[in-house]
Parts: C-alpha cells; sequence; structure tokens
C-alpha cells in the first residue's frame, strides 16, 4: 500500500498542527485532572473514589447477570496427605480459643439460637479439593469438608423470611467481632459454599479456623471468614471488614 | 509569511492516531493499577522495598483492583475500535507480516543496530521489524484481554483459567505480557527518537512531509 502523495499549502499545514497539538494538549490536561480529582476526590464510599466503587458495583451487576455464582470452582485434585494450608491472616483470632462451651450464636427472624460445635455435623459431610484464591493473588490447592451451608439452614430451617423467601445477605462475625464478612445470599447457597471443620484432610487447625469456619471458593479468601461466632440473615447488606476498607464488596469470580 | 507549497503524505487517520494516544494512556493506567495488584504476591520478580516506596506502590491493593476493574472496559473498548477500524478500511494489510516480512525481519534488525549498512527498502507504510511489532503488540492486547478475564473471573470462566494452564499460570501469563508492553514501550520509544520529527509528527496531526 503506497501512501498517496498531495501538494497543500504550508501555511495550512502550519495551522493543521498546530491544531493537532493544541487537541493533544488538551486532551492529556483533561485526562491527567480527571485522575487526579477521582483520586483526591472527598467523597468516597467505604474507602474507594466513589466512581471506583460504582464501577465494583457495575461489575457485579454485570457479572451476577452471566451467573457467576451457579458455577463451580474447577475441582482439583487431593492435596497430598500432612500438607499444611497457607495461613495469611489472623484478624479476629488473637483471643484465647476456647473450645469448651463454644457456640455459635445464630439469628434468623425472630429465631436465635446458640448451637454447639456438634450442631455443624448435623447435615451430611461435603468434601472437595479447589483453588483457594486470596486477594492477594497467591493460590493453593486445598481440600475442604463440613457441612453445606445450605444444607445447615434447611436443616435448621433458618434464613427464609414468613413469606417463604430468602434474606438477601447473610452476615457472619468472630467471637471477638473484630473480622466480619456479609455475603448475597446467592452465593451463601452455593453448593461450594460449606461450613467446614476440616481442611486438607486434618481437622481444622486454630490458625485456620477452628472449630469452624466459611469456606466460599467462588469469592476471594476474605469472604471464608475463620472460627465463627455468629450467623445472621437480613434484607440490608451487613457489615463487611474488607469491604469498608476499599475492596470490592462482591468479590466473587 | 511565504505561502509555498509542500508535498505530504497522509500517513495516519484521525481514528488511528486517537486510538493510539487513547490507547497510550489507558494501558499507562493498566500498567500502574497492576503494578499495585502485583505488589500484594510479588511472586515472580521481588518488588524491593526501597523502588516500592520511591514509587509509592505499597499497601494500595484495593485502590489497584478499583482503577484496573474499571479502565479495563476503556482499554478493552478502545481496542475494540481500533482492531475494528483496521480490519474495515483495510488498514491491516500495513502492519500484518506476510511472506517478505519473515526473511526481511533479520536485515531490517542488522541495520536499525548499525550492523549492516544498507536494509531492505520499506515498501507501504512499515517495514518487516515494524509489521511484527505492530502485530505483536495487538496480539498482546488480546492475551491481556483473555489471562486478565481468566485470573478475574476464574469460576466463570473456568474453562478458559483451565485453557490458559490453570489460575496460576494465567496470573503468570498476564504477567509476563505487561513485561511484553513494557520492552515495546522501551524499543518504541527508542526508535521513534531515531526516526525523528517528521515520523513523530504524523502520530499527531497525521501527515509526512515528502519534499519541502
Amino acid at each position: 500500500m503506497k501512501l498517496k502523495k498531495i501538494e497543500v499549502n504550508s501555511n495550512d499545514l502550519k495551522k493543521r498542527l498546530f491544531t493537532s497539538i493544541l487537541i493533544g494538549v488538551l486532551f492529556f490536561t483533561i485526562g491527567i485532572s480527571a485522575f487526579k480529582y477521582v483520586q483526591a476526590s472527598s467523597s468516597r464510599v467505604e474507602g474507594t473514589p466513589s466512581l471506583l466503587r460504582n464501577s465494583f458495583i457495575w461489575n457485579e451487576k454485570v457479572w451476577t447477570k452471566l451467573s457467576s455464582h451457579r458455577h463451580l470452582s474447577v475441582n482439583k485434585p487431593n492435596p497430598p496427605k500432612g500438607k499444611e494450608p497457607r495461613v495469611n491472616g489472623d484478624l479476629g483470632l488473637e483471643d484465647e480459643l476456647e473450645l469448651k462451651d463454644y457456640s455459635v450464636e445464630i439469628i434468623s427472624g425472630n429465631k436465635k439460637l446458640l448451637l454447639p460445635v456438634s450442631a455443624f455435623h448435623s447435615s451430611p459431610k461435603v468434601g472437595y479439593s479447589t483453588d483457594f484464591r486470596c486477594i492477594e493473588g497467591w493460590s493453593e490447592e486445598t481440600q475442604f469438608a463440613g457441612s453445606r451451608f445450605s444444607d445447615f439452614i434447611k436443616f435448621y430451617d433458618l434464613g427464609k423470611k414468613a413469606d417463604g423467601s430468602y434474606y438477601n445477605y447473610v452476615g457472619l462475625e468472630t467471637p471477638d467481632k473484630k473480622y466480619y464478612v456479609s455475603i448475597d445470599m446467592e452465593s451463601m447457597l452455593h453448593p461450594q459454599t460449606v461450613l467446614a471443620y476440616e481442611m486438607n484432610e486434618e481437622p481444622l487447625s486454630e490458625e485456620n479456623g477452628a472449630p469452624i469456619r466459611l469456606v466460599i471458593p467462588i469469592k476471594y479468601g476474605i469472604k471464608s471468614l475463620k472460627r465463627i461466632g455468629k450467623i445472621f440473615f437480613s434484607d440490608t447488606r451487613p457489615p463487611d471488614y474488607w469491604a469498608e476498607k476499599g475492596y470490592d464488596w462482591y468479590s466473587g469470580f | 509569511m511565504n505561502d509555498k507549497s509542500i508535498i505530504i503524505r497522509e500517513k495516519h487517520s484521525r481514528l488511528l492516531r486517537y486510538s493510539h494516544w487513547i490507547n497510550f494512556s489507558l494501558l499507562s493506567i493498566m500498567v500502574w493499577s497492576g503494578i499495585l495488584i502485583y505488589w500484594a504476591n510479588d511472586a515472580y520478580i521481588k518488588i524491593p522495598n526501597s523502588i516500592a516506596e520511591t514509587f509509592s506502590i505499597r499497601f494500595r491493593l484495593a485502590e489497584g483492583m478499583g482503577w484496573h476493574f474499571f479502565i479495563m472496559w476503556a482499554f478493552l473498548f478502545n481496542g475494540l475500535i481500533y482492531v475494528n477500524y483496521m480490519i474495515i478500511s483495510g488498514e491491516w494489510r500495513t502492519i500484518a507480516p506476510n511472506r517478505k516480512t519473515f526473511y526481511e525481519v533479520i536485515p531490517v534488525i542488522l541495520h536499525e543496530l548499525k550492523i549492516k549498512k544498507s536494509g531492505p527498502v520499506t515498501i507501504g507504510k512499515f517495514n518487516a521489524a515494524q509489521r511484527l511489532a505492530y502485530t505483536g503488540a495487538i496480539l498482546m492486547g488480546l492475551g491481556s484481554v483473555l489471562t486478565g478475564i481468566a485470573i478475574y473471573k476464574p469460576v466463570t470462566l473456568g474453562w478458559l483459567t483451565n485453557l490458559l494452564g490453570g489460575y496460576k499460570a494465567a496470573r503468570f501469563e498476564h504477567f509476563l505480557l505487561m513485561i511484553g508492553f513494557f520492552l515495546f514501550f522501551i524499543v518504541h520509544i527508542i526508535q521513534v527518537a531515531r526516526a525523528g520529527w517528521n515520523n513523530f509528527r504524523a502520530m499527531l496531526a497525521g501527515y509526512e512531509i515528502e519534499k519541502d
């Protein structure tokens, strides 16, 4: 492809170059100012400029339309026996763990329960291996076993309102209330969402959230709360530790 | 002022120039926010603390993710406009490698490195090395989108993540492509500087002066 040659007036050409450079300077000035404006903006929603918070929410809408919560996290072979699962954070685990008389508070509408750890063995044991993905960027093939959350709430008749429909959100807290998450009900009803008492075919260690933890592999690890102290249901979004610190609340894959 | 006439060639169309500079801006934000994310688990190349501190990239994971997942849509959209334009206008022929490209590329590079005095004559807009570099950059853009969504939605798009070798592999591939863009950028800047004003001006105003 040979480029055509054109004869033009030199003054016109100068004007053309000047206009182009002006548009370019304008474009970059506006672009950089807009970026700086967003960065400096005081209208922050949970630690994030409102533009980026809205973008998180918009992305959530797009991907839930593509039914991201209806796919399974790909199954992986079991990790070798005795492999210690990676331990990352200890938020909400600083107090001494008292296994004697350990109980989990459950609130669903007017129903209030204090369940012992054995209650989480009432429904059938479900186990699988998959990637456990941390929001920091690392991932590890891990085996989990416990009660499927959907089985658990069916067994104790939880999570539904008087009209029979599910609450929109589930909130979870550690016993010291220092770590807390909230998750959409659809993701909580996912078949791989379990209240786990086993990791890598060993009983849950204290650092990994003994005696009972949430495992939700269709979301970043920040949502898989360790050492559950309280589970409650709500139609308004309960607080979420990392969402308050600027992270995407949905955090789903 | 003298009103003399000049012979020019229309080198880059307006749409091509606009998408080029928009892409440059968006890709810069993608690389920057990507590095903020990468810092949280710098598994492939350790970021020294001194560098992380100087460029203030520590503890900004949430912010990095916020920007990355916002700008990605604009980056994708701009890329699609560019690619569609190239296809529809037929301009893809100016950058697509052809049979000659592959045996011309070595002499072109040797010439550019001043190892050989004369290189092959460029026919059309770009020489063999440029064709490979520009087509490569587009493919890298496509690769970045694919490896990116594979680690963004590894459950919804589990099949894609698997196809790319799994979650860990896809993250590494996404990182390599970023390095690729960085290398492209360095070579591109050097070559643009060497080619001079007439060539660079074409990316600003569209024309190249044939002769005064």
